[in-house]
């Protein structure tokens, strides 16, 4: 019945006088722990990743085939809020890094200084999406079916335009816009005027006319119109506004939304951490909230360096 | 870094990054995006999409491996995150290739019935 | 803690009769137990009540079947039963199943280990279980649902039913797989033991294992499937409407790609589960322990690059429909690998038919089945024939129900003894078997010759040709009702009248043997020696306990 020898490792757990408090029982030492809490962390940010990648598969999926709406819809963001927001998140990382390796060389006050800059970080964020937002309730740039502008692409409520509208685009599809409303793409008042919008016995399109199907071009011959939709921009000018514009905007608010939702989580974790590190729980030895939740912060900063280019600035 | 058994004594875990490195890339992260914006303004037709990728790909490396340690990880954590990736690319490659393949099926469907003759 | 025992040495006495069952007392105390062995326990009593309600629809179900003509449903009642049949049974019951209920236990005692990587992690996906069963209740109690499992668009956003409520639930479900997953990785990665490598793993930690890398690649794309359509339904986005200009067989690709590799976080537990019974009850060492290790992560991976074999007729490009078909035939040959191995084990084995070893048997019979059948479906020629028939339905019912659960109920009765102490009636035990087996066969095999000869599934009623059929099929699944109900009788009666359970009394050899049966709350006093968990060489059979004990101790004296 042979002993086998004890690792360095186990000789130290469970020793009593020796159990650092944050030592849960069935960890045999605080490297393990920590190990361990760190590698379930990258699995969880894994099924994050997974989780928004069906975003950017809805994403890549109808701008590969309809990448007209794209370059039309965009034109309703603003490029300069994204890019504060993203040039925000950026320093809300630095600091959340920097936070990390003050807990770790047990710098107290810079730790509570720098999560709390971090939290800052994060409103400002969230300030900045809560005027984008506002914005387009305001002007009825709405997902799917709710969508019912009253602006053109470019007007962001302060007169500014856009550098790269075409001009004859806009004013053609200005007068299209008229005629869009009626005939709409969105298919929003035909459905509220005419039918519940659910309807539970199920709706075939093909009881229906041509209203409905909102993928149809209005006025012109079907194929040419269809066929025109997918060249490339400077074409378009000729039907206006593209069928499905509506599409864009569902994207939009499902990736910004959902990676709303998880910068609120991740200032709620902030908060939590700030709040221990000034009861003063972190330091060199235990810092490995602080760790995980920088971990979950950058991830928020990771999705939105590629939500920003690829929502605002399409060329 | 210091020695494993002392870290064992005291403790202390991990490795901690020089500050020369967070500014560093902080700075680089902070310029990277000032170019990506500016880049949109040439016109480079197609490129313009994969410039745009290019550039966030590289700043999200620099996020991954320096802000979020990666790089003096153990190689395990960078396994998961890379694997996660690939699914992601997986998912995506034949969302993409199939419906576009179906495209063509759509847009024929959708010309026959915006025919004034097809009807029920 | 300094010393560690030899897996020869004979399992301690318990303290005053101390488990894990009577170390604290009080609902509070299960309730807030971060105790692996109490979650589990949880996890089995709410699974199995899942199971209850899940087969008294299925009864429904079948009962409408019976004869042509409206029995005891409507017709929108028999959609909603169908649709909640399969939710419930695939949620609530065979995702959560063996990892949850079974594994939970028995896990961190294989290993060796105190607890799980994260207990607490592990207690709120309990939690999230229990939440999202409570959604599916209110979904029963408001309006239902008739969707179908699949929750397929457009007529899912249209229809009346508490769509949103169910998918909030399978959502909530999902993020439970989610952690068990993480929680499986991190400890099987962590906590093993001084001398267990990998590949001295009992194969049951395998099969968990690449169960848990599916849960957790799979489900968030399920999670994000949900979301939206609980957007298309409250803000009609238009994502998946094709009326919004949105695209149906995008849903179709969001949803399979999560619930393709879901059948396999069903199947590879239970496979786990055979390993170990097959080898137990043949006293022999498992045939091939490391192609099945092998396999298992193979038919992990595999399994994310064939769910387009789902969408054969549902629009898919003609590309895309070959490339699966030829992916999904290559993902039946480590299944294959595992079934010949477990042969190659019962080879020349001496074999017992305890409980445990008939579910085994019975498994591999009808997994064989279930598998083979799966080819007819793989091939795009017959695929477009058979697709949406009852060959389809009796296919993944031999899979899932006469694979996973039959596995499920094997494990129970396994593991029946170490976490209750307690021994249930051997004799009542194989009649239920039997009685499964019967009733199992009787129930599907038929409908695998309708659905050949043309029944669609999901249909409330049927023509005369097919009568024969659904009325045998009705009559098996009575049969099931049966033997479950006897099941449920004399497990029971385990509980209180049931003869008191040795350590060991199957003689096994992996380490959940190796402490008494209750386990004691903190499963072993000392850190176990692991030797090859297959070799039974070192256990005999004591009639005096009716178990197996270490030959060291019961060594004859001359």
């Amino acid at each position: 019945m042979a002993e086998e020898t004890l690792t360095t490792a186990q000789s130290h757990g469970h020793g009593h006088g020796e159990h650092p408090p944050h030592l849960a029982h069935h960890f045999e030492s605080p490297g393990q722990q920590f190990d361990a809490c760190k590698f379930g962390m990258w699995i969880f940010l894994c099924t994050e990743v997974l989780m928004f990648s069906g975003l950017f598969c809805a994403y890549a999926v109808y701008r590969a085939n309809h990448p007209e709406i794209f370059l039309y819809a965009h034109k309703y963001l603003d490029t300069n809020l994204g890019a504060i927001n993203t040039a925000v998140l950026i320093c809300s990382s630095f600091t959340m890094a920097w936070a990390v390796r003050a807990a770790q060389k047990g710098q107290q006050g810079l730790l509570i200084g720098l999560l709390a800059l971090t939290l800052l970080g994060g409103f400002g964020f969230l300030g900045i999406k809560y005027i984008e937002y506002e914005h387009k309730f305001h002007k009825g740039l709405l997902p799917g079916a709710q969508y019912n502008p009253t602006v053109t692409p470019g007007d962001h409520g302060n007169g500014d335009k856009h550098a790269e509208m075409g001009d004859h685009e806009l004013i053609t599809s200005e007068h299209d816009a008229g005629n869009a409303h009626t005939a709409p793409p969105g298919a929003a008042p035909a459905r509220h005027d005419e039918e519940p919008a659910v309807a539970p016995t199920g709706v075939k399109p093909t009881e229906q006319t041509g209203l409905e199907k909102t993928t149809l071009p209005q006025a012109a011959p079907p194929p040419a119109g269809r066929s025109m939709e997918h060249d490339h921009a400077h074409e378009h000018g000729m039907t206006g506004r593209p069928n499905n514009v509506h599409l864009f905007f569902g994207i939009y608010f499902a990736m910004t939304g959902l990676h709303g939702i998880h910068v609120l989580a991740g200032m709620a974790f902030i908060a939590w951490v700030l709040k221990r590190s000034i009861a003063g729980e972190f330091g060199p030895e235990y810092f490995t909230p602080v760790d995980l939740v920088g971990l979950y912060w950058h991830l928020v900063d990771l999705i939105w360096i590629f939500l920003f280019p690829l929502l605002y600035l399409i060329h | 870094m210091t020695n494993t058994h002392a870290q064992e004594h005291s403790g202390e875990v991990g490795h901690v990054v020089p500050m020369g490195i967070l500014v560093g890339v902080w700075l680089a992260l902070m310029v990277l995006t000032y170019v990506t914006v500016v880049a949109t303004k040439i016109d480079l037709g197609e490129l313009n999409l994969w410039l745009a990728m290019l550039i966030a790909v590289i700043k999200a490396s620099l996020v991954v491996l320096y802000f979020m340690h990666l790089r003096y990880d153990k190689p395990l954590n960078s396994l998961v995150f890379v694997g996660g990736l690939v699914f992601v690319a997986l998912f995506l490659g034949i969302a993409l290739t199939d419906s576009a393949e179906y495209q063509p099926d759509v847009i024929h469907q959708e010309a026959l019935e915006s025919l004034p003759t097809s009807n029920t | 803690m300094t010393t560690i025992s030899s897996s020869y040495d004979p399992v301690p006495e318990l303290a005053h009769g101390n488990n894990y069952l009577t170390h604290t007392r009080g609902v509070l105390s299960w309730l807030f137990t971060l105790d692996h062995k109490r979650i589990g326990v949880m996890y089995l009593v709410g699974i199995l009540g899942s199971f209850f309600l899940g087969g008294v629809f299925a009864v429904l179900v079948r009962t409408e079947l019976l004869f042509q003509g409206e029995q005891v449903l409507t017709d929108d009642q028999y959609n909603q039963m169908f649709t909640l049949h399969g939710a419930v049974m695939t949620f609530l019951v065979i995702i959560p199943g063996i990892p949850a209920a079974l594994g939970n236990f028995v896990l961190p005692i294989m290993l060796g280990a105190k607890d799980v990587a994260f207990p607490r992690l592990n207690l709120a996906s309990f939690y999230l279980w229990t939440l999202g069963a409570i959604f599916f209740l209110a979904v029963l109690a408001s309006g239902g649902l008739d969707t179908g499992w699949t929750f397929y668009t457009p007529y899912s956003i249209e229809t009346n039913t508490a769509v949103i409520g169910a998918t909030a639930g399978a959502f909530i479900l999902g993020f439970s797989s989610i952690l068990t997953g993480m929680n499986f990785i991190v400890s099987i990665h962590q906590l093993r033991p001084p001398g267990m490598t990998w590949f001295k793993m009992p194969l049951f930690l395998w099969a968990l294992y690449a169960t848990a890398i599916i849960q957790v690649l799979a489900t968030p794309v399920l999670a994000i499937t949900l979301l939206l359509l609980i957007a298309e339904r409250t803000f009609q986005v238009g994502i998946f409407d094709p009326k919004l200009g949105g695209d149906p067989v995008l849903y179709q690709h969001f949803f399979w790609f999560y619930s393709h590799p879901a059948v396999y976080i069903m199947i590879l537990p239970a496979m786990g589960v055979i390993s170990e019974l097959v080898s137990v009850f043949s006293r022999k060492h498992i045939f091939g322990y490391r192609f099945i290790a092998y396999s298992s992560i193979a038919i992990a991976l595999f399994g994310f690059l064939v769910w387009g074999h789902h969408m054969f007729t549902s629009g898919q490009s003609n590309m895309m429909n070959m490339i699966f078909s030829a992916l999904t035939f290559s993902v039946s040959i480590p299944s294959a690998i595992k079934v010949f191995n477990w042969l190659a084990t019962m080879y020349k084995g001496s074999i017992s038919l305890a409980t445990p070893m008939c579910y085994a048997l019975i498994f591999i019979f009808l997994f064989g089945i279930g598998g083979l059948t799966g080819l007819f479906l793989t091939t795009l020629a017959t695929d477009i024939q058979l697709h949406d028939t009852y060959f389809v339905v009796a296919h993944f019912h031999y899979v899932m129900m006469g694979g996973t659960m039959i596995a499920f109920f094997g494990a129970l009765h396994y593991w029946w003894p170490k976490m209750t102490g307690r021994m249930y009636s051997e004799m009542w035990g194989r009649l239920a078997a039997f009685l499964v087996f019967v009733g199992f066969n009787t129930t599907f095999f038929p409908q695998f010759v309708a659905g050949s000869q043309g029944m669609p599934r999901r249909y409330a009623d049927y023509k005369e040709m097919y009568a024969g059929y659904h009325f045998v099929s009705s009559i098996g699944s009575y049969i099931m009702a049966v033997a479950f109900v006897i099941m449920a009788c004399y497990l029971l009666h385990s509980l209180f009248r049931g003869r008191k359970a040795p350590a060991n009394p199957w003689g096994a050899n992996t380490l959940e043997w190796h402490c008494s049966s209750p386990p004691p709350h903190q499963n072993f006093d000392e850190q176990p020696a692991v030797g090859d968990c297959y070799d039974y060489s070192g256990l005999e059979y004591d009639t005096a306990t009716d178990s197996y004990v270490p030959k060291s101790r019961t060594a004859v004296t001359t």
